[in-house]
């Protein structure tokens, strides 16, 4: 069986600035694969790539055998079957939790109200914020807010889910909420692509750690590989200056 | 001295208001709803990134923003029925009447303000807004009409009220087609009794009652309507 995502030789230009450079690396199902890295190097641009939120020039990304790349992709059902979670959560500041939590559902999957909305109220009791179901997103704190937004991106049942720095933005008490939520994903089984500083949840879940460095993917391993003996000499680096305290 | 008498309001102010204001409220809500739809239309037109359609929305919003606003009415007044006759290759002009062409001249003439009020409400939406949408499914559409434009709308409505006090002014100037709004109303009967001045400072005095009382409603929507963020 093929990996759920494929990157294939993907490069990426700014202008004359190449962000991107020959990046290749699949996931398969039921996998946890981390991207870490220095800020710059390109992780949230490869993440934003594989579902077409942001264009490459160079190579093709495969997502359960359809080309991200490919010109007559419908681009749509493709992010649609996709969960993506952001580092800024990126609710709806105008919708009640509930409006957040069924729109996508009943504009692209045209499930009924009374279907998404009970689908929603499911997943928002999942993440342990029932209760806040008719408030709106200002009213939540950054860590309700982040866990609303991937109950948000389960509801449309995603093959598999990215990450996009999603504790980066929260107060330190508040990253534990989000991170026990992702843990729980990962053990039942969701695929997950995750770019996150934080080495406690790569080690706790993850199966795989991709390192990047100017837009290259420096390292690629096993877990416990990753940790235990980094090959680069820039990956060891980053390690010891994120793990020394 | 002036040789003032104001009784002459006592005597038409049902005319005055009835006949001559309710088609000034009438014409200034038409055309600003017209005219936030045209003008919403044109924003997103002007924010394509498909250069043709963005040169061509541009340029409609500068060429109207050029323009004196009575040109603009004579204009439509007497050309709207020529070319309307050409199109639809008809030997005599269209009848369109005053109110319909005013209406339409309004609704275009507005829209070019409208557009810049909507587009600037359009680009103050987080980018990461419309990633989201997109994340989710959602095509350009879908991610304009339900969250970006509601939020923009939401975000710009006390400058489009105040746009609209603007428009509800500019209103008086189909005077020159002689329709009767609440200007031309006062007009014609200041005329007919010899109290042109008393019905022109009254007509003021309408004006900056209402203006005023309408600048204080923005302002106390603009606290209430704004998104938490």
């Amino acid at each position: 069986m093929p990996p759920l995502i494929e990157i294939k030789n993907v490069s990426k230009w700014y202008g004359a600035f190449q962000v991107l450079s020959n990046c290749t690396t699949d996931v398969s199902k039921g996998e946890v694969v981390v991207v870490c890295g220095p800020s710059g190097s390109g992780k949230s641009t490869l993440l934003k790539c594989v579902n077409a939120l942001e264009p490459f020039q160079q190579g093709d990304i495969i997502i359960d055998s359809i080309s991200v790349g490919a010109k007559g992709t419908n681009l749509p059902r493709l992010r649609s079957r996709v969960g993506m979670v952001f580092q800024h959560f990126e609710l709806f500041p105008h919708l009640t939790i509930t409006d957040n939590l069924t729109l996508a559902q009943i504009k692209v999957l045209k499930r009924s109200k009374e279907e998404a909305i009970q689908k929603g109220m499911r997943l928002l009791d999942r993440v342990g914020l029932k209760a806040h179901a008719d408030k709106y997103p200002g009213q939540l704190s950054g860590g309700q807010q982040q866990r609303v937004a991937i109950a948000r991106a389960l509801c449309m049942d995603p093959i598999a889910m990215l990450f996009d720095e999603p504790t980066s933005a929260l107060d330190p008490e508040m990253i534990n909420e989000v991170l026990d939520v992702m843990v729980e994903l990962a053990q039942e089984g969701m695929t997950m692509m995750v770019v996150t500083h934080e080495m406690g949840f790569a080690r706790q879940v993850a199966h795989r750690v991709i390192f990047m460095d100017r837009g290259e993917i420096v390292e690629d391993a096993a877990k416990e590989d990753f940790f235990s003996q980094p090959r680069s000499e820039r990956a060891q680096q980053f390690l010891s200056k994120i793990l020394q305290h | 001295m002036l040789d003032l008498d104001f009784e002459i309001i006592g005597r038409t102010w049902k005319y005055l208001f009835f006949d001559g204001m309710a088609f000034t409220i009438e014409l200034t809500l038409l055309a600003m709803a017209g005219g936030i739809i045209v003008g919403t239309m044109l924003a997103l037109a002007r924010l394509s990134s498909f250069t043709p359609v963005s040169a061509l929305a541009g340029g409609y919003v500068n060429l109207i923003r050029s323009m004196p606003l009575v040109l603009v009415i004579f204009w439509f007044y007497f050309l709207v029925p020529y070319i309307g006759a050409w199109l639809i290759g008809s030997k005599n002009p269209l009848k369109i009447g005053a109110f319909t062409s005013s209406l339409v001249t309004f609704i275009l003439f507005e829209a070019a303000y409208y557009c810049e009020i909507m587009r600037a409400g359009i680009q103050s939406i987080p980018r990461g807004q419309i990633l989201a949408g997109y994340a989710l499914g959602m095509h350009y559409w879908q991610t304009m009409r339900n969250v970006v434009l509601p939020q923009a709308f939401r975000n710009m409505i006390p400058v489009l009220l105040t746009q609209t006090i603007v428009l509800f002014q500019d209103v008086s100037l189909v005077y020159v087609l002689s329709i009767t709004d609440f200007v031309g109303a006062a007009d014609k009967v200041g005329r007919r009794d010899g109290r042109l001045v008393e019905m022109l400072l009254f007509v003021a005095l309408v004006y900056f009652v209402m203006c005023t009382l309408l600048s204080g409603l923005v302002r106390r929507l603009q606290q209430r309507v704004a998104v938490i963020r």
